[in-house]
């Protein structure tokens, strides 16, 4: 479980986050929506240590994070965040066998390669694993990288925008993908996502942020309603129900 | 790793071996006529040959896989394939560090020299990640241009001061790497490269993580400052060890890597090995072609390397942008 | 209201300076002094005009601020060409081939450069200007590493009339040189004044610029003709000066708030030539002489760009 109390963060004069608490439900995949520049991915970071908020805390599992070595959590938690270097010639095998670094030091063993086939496998990326991923198209990079994530086995997995840049159809695919990774082997997951129809398809819980701090954290379908989301981005929502599905439109309103 | 494996294990042996003719080439070619068989019958040329030409052939292996090593590890921090001791100010650096140590201690010592060129490469490689970090349009040809320009402005400050106290020609002769003079006593600092070599070894799989980024490195548990610091000091090892003993060899640590990396791609600790032989091999050919084509005069091998690696690079950058 | 009486003023402190320079401890021997120190200064001007025109245009057709179009190779060539005159005749080299024919053959050189790296670049594939500079840096350091072989190889006494081309010798000019060098910028100076309007759009990017309607390959090409020419002019009439054009682009993007060309490069073109003479100024009578006006301007120049890139509000 994570939990973090009374997080402020801010970036010289200006509150990137006023004081935020929540708890982050285990076992599901929680969406982290709201308006740009509401302190979602900032919130992302600060859950996993990329970056140091000012004040507040967060616990992992009733621990505090700053308690857990850097290799301890690393194998506890693990994070995708953007801005990766593709430049490099790794193939997609190399980029997976990362991910068991924390646990090889580079020395790698046979249940350590085990779990990197698993994690190709899981990710149907098994006929790409000699391409080298500068490459790959952008639906598979996306899917090698998760893989790399998934052979690091952590209960945890935080993903920074991960449909970015990505097509409708690699975009279902990567969120199918998310979807088994709780389902099949209960994983927590947690997305900041900006396509809200996404969010509503897939996830379990979402915590919807304005300006700096949470103003809806709930099940998803409690917050995927029109008078919430008009709350939440300020323009008029539709919600359509079709085959117990909510579809959120906002266009031509 | 598995998977690959025999396909290294050529690469291995064929450049191993192909080390190992140059190093038998660089031993027997030279002015004086030595043969193998010499060795035990002729005392004289038996102390030429330990006293000069092995110091050379050594020296010329170590500074080949040094430089391609820390050329590799400049790659991996900077996330640039074009940034190399050459276009960081490094090279510049290690040469304002023995001009400073020549200009406050008279008589300066190959000790004084190293320990100046290191600090003042050192504090040139951070300030340069730090410059890099302050850029936000990070495309991979002007982040170099920036690191030439870095070095120009090195170059400018020492340049003042050697103007000043008339040493300009001194520092030309710096920058211009020559093996020709690598007798035994003066070019044991590039063994420090030995150490560098074995550490890069053990470090590959960090420094190819740091490559990466900074949040890919933190998310799998490593502390990316140390690598970063670590890389840096290594980088400014070499390079000073180099400079102070053989002189600035450009392009090495800039085009070895990169080609190594067209061909087997970046997977450090699997590559390593073959980057640091080809950077010796490439070394070793330049300076044997140097010494025999105007026998029985020498071309010093910067010119060589200059040359030929900045043709092999006009081509590696050309080739890119298809 | 501080921009209407920037340039008068500017034109005013450089009068100011100027005469300072000329006037200034003459001594007895005014006949002496006088026509050395106005040819000095004639040159300075050349130099600062072309300095501050080629590194206006340039860093607005490379949309970045802190590049220079010196920083290619044109100052290799320049050094190595000396350097292999030297390397031939020797201390003779002054008798074997006139200052103007000097000068001549390394305009013709450089601008020669300057039209291969535009056909290696521009000619099949579409490349980038980063790429377009980086080659021609990579070029230039081919060019160094052979100069420096032949500076090793000559005997030192020799070596000191290459380095005298390596440095700015404001000292000793050559008025019919001068006058070949004035022309040139004469010449290029009113080509160019009517496709300076075009910077303008330009400046707002290649994609921009095309929509609205510029032929922006063609400009380009112009454009880089003109950049060779003023810093071959420069560099063959001073040496290189690399930090210059990058201080005095920047100092007048502070200074001035226009962004019309036509009056930024007046602008500039004032303030490097303030340059210029204050720095010759306080090399002859602060330094007396122990240190030039090149390595001087490179060193502040230098230190500015460290600024530069560490001041981050700026865009760079």
């Amino acid at each position: 479980m994570i939990r973090f109390e009374h997080i402020v963060k801010r970036y010289g004069q200006k509150t990137v986050l006023d004081g935020v608490s929540a708890v982050i439900p285990t076992g599901k995949i929680t969406s982290l929506i709201g308006p740009n520049g509401a302190g979602k991915s900032t919130l992302l970071s600060i859950m996993c240590r990329l970056l140091k908020q000012e004040e507040g805390k967060v616990f992992l599992n009733d621990r505090e994070l700053n308690e857990y070595g850097n290799k301890e959590l690393a194998k506890k938690l693990s994070i995708l965040k953007q801005s990766n270097n593709l430049d490099l010639k790794l193939t997609v095998r190399d980029l997976v066998s990362f991910g068991r670094f924390p646990y090889s030091n580079g020395r790698m063993k046979q249940e350590d390669w085990q779990k990197v086939e698993e994690a190709m496998a899981f990710c149907e990326i098994t006929d790409l694993q000699d391409t080298y991923i500068d490459e790959l198209s952008g639906g598979q990079r996306q899917r090698a990288f998760i893989s790399m994530t998934m052979a690091q086995d952590t209960d945890y997995l935080l993903l920074d925008e991960p449909l970015n840049n990505l097509d409708m159809k690699h975009s279902v695919q990567v969120m199918k993908m998310l979807r088994r990774l709780v389902d099949e082997l209960g994983k927590t997951v947690v997305i900041v996502i900006h396509e809200i129809n996404f969010a509503a398809q897939y996830s379990d819980h979402i915590i919807a942020m304005k300006e700096g701090a949470i103003c809806y954290d709930d099940d998803a379908g409690q917050v995927i309603q029109g008078h919430v989301l008009e709350d939440i981005f300020e323009m008029p929502f539709e919600i359509i129900e079709r085959n117990n599905k909510k579809i959120c439109n906002y266009f031509n309103l | 790793m598995a998977r690959t494996g025999f396909k290294h294990i050529g690469i291995y042996i064929v450049s191993l071996g192909a080390a190992l003719v140059l190093v038998w080439l660089s031993f027997f070619i030279g002015v004086k006529d030595i043969r193998f068989a010499d060795l035990w019958s002729d005392g004289d040329k038996l102390s030429v040959f330990l006293i000069s030409r092995v110091p050379r052939t050594l020296s010329l292996v170590l500074t080949g896989a040094g430089l391609s090593i820390a050329g590799f590890i400049m790659q991996q921090l900077s996330q640039n394939r074009f940034v190399a001791p050459s276009t960081a100010g490094t090279l510049q650096a290690a040469k304002m560090g023995i001009l400073f140590s020549v200009i406050l201690i008279p008589g300066a010592t190959l000790l004084n020299k190293m320990l100046f060129s290191m600090a003042f490469t050192l504090s040139a490689s951070i300030l340069f990640m730090f410059m890099i970090r302050h850029i936000r349009f990070r495309s991979a040809t002007f982040i170099p241009l920036v690191g030439i320009l870095f070095g120009n402005i090195l170059e400018a400050i020492s340049t003042f001061f050697a103007y000043k106290n008339n040493i300009v020609q001194n520092t030309q002769q710096w920058l211009l790497g020559d093996f020709s003079s690598v007798i035994q006593g003066q070019y044991e600092a590039v063994y420090l490269i030995l150490p560098v070599v074995f550490l890069g070894y053990l470090y590959a799989d960090r420094f190819t993580i740091a490559g990466m980024g900074e949040s890919f490195a933190k998310n799998l548990g490593l502390s990316y400052g140390a690598i970063v610091g670590l890389g840096l000091i290594s980088v400014s090892l070499v390079v000073s060890a180099i400079v102070v003993s053989v002189g600035a060899i450009p392009f090495v640590g800039l085009i070895v890597p990169n080609i190594v990396s067209m061909l087997f791609g970046d997977n450090l600790r699997r590559t390593l090995p073959i980057t640091a032989m080809a950077g010796a091999i490439l070394l070793l050919a330049c300076d044997i072609i140097g010494r025999l084509i105007v026998f029985p005069y020498e071309i010093p091998i910067g010119v060589m390397i200059g040359m030929l690696g900045g043709i092999i690079f006009l081509f590696i950058i050309l080739r890119r942008s298809k | 209201m501080r921009q209407k009486y920037l340039i008068p003023s500017m034109v005013f402190l450089l009068l100011v300076v100027a005469t300072l320079f000329v006037f200034y401890n003459t001594g007895k021997n005014l006949d002496f002094v006088l026509p050395r120190r106005l040819i000095r200064l004639a040159t300075m001007l050349v130099v600062g005009i072309s300095v501050a025109y080629s590194s206006i245009i340039f860093q607005t057709i490379t949309n970045n601020r802190i590049l220079t179009p010196a920083i290619m190779g044109y100052e290799s060539i320049f050094i190595l060409f000396q350097t292999i005159l030297v390397f031939f005749y020797g201390d003779r080299t002054f008798q074997a081939i006139t200052q103007e024919e000097n000068f001549f053959y390394a305009v013709v050189l450089m601008m020669g450069f300057s039209v291969f790296m535009y056909v290696l670049i521009f000619g099949k594939a579409k490349r980038n200007i980063y790429q377009l500079l980086l080659v021609g840096v990579v070029l230039g350091a081919l060019f160094q590493t052979l100069g420096q072989f032949i500076q090793i190889v000559i005997d030192p006494n020799e070596f000191s009339i290459v380095q005298n081309f390596m440095f700015v010798s404001f000292t000793k000019m050559n008025t019919q040189l001068l006058l070949i060098a004035s022309i040139t910028l004469l010449v290029s100076l009113v080509y160019v004044h009517r496709y300076l309007k075009y910077l303008d759009v330009i400046s707002l990017g290649r994609d921009i610029a095309v929509n609205l309607g510029l032929d922006y390959e063609k400009l380009i090409r112009k454009f880089m003709l003109v950049i060779a020419v003023l810093v071959s002019v420069s560099t063959a009439l001073v040496g290189p000066i690399t930090f210059l054009g990058i201080l005095v682009a920047n100092l007048t993007y502070e200074l001035c708030v226009t962004k019309k060309h036509r009056l930024v490069v007046v602008c500039c073109s004032l303030l490097s030539c303030l340059f210029l003479v204050v720095g010759q100024f306080l090399v002859e009578h602060v330094f007396n002489f122990s240190t030039n006006v090149t390595i001087v301007i490179n060193f502040v120049g230098g230190l500015y760009f460290m600024y530069l890139i560490f001041n981050s509000r700026k865009r760079i």
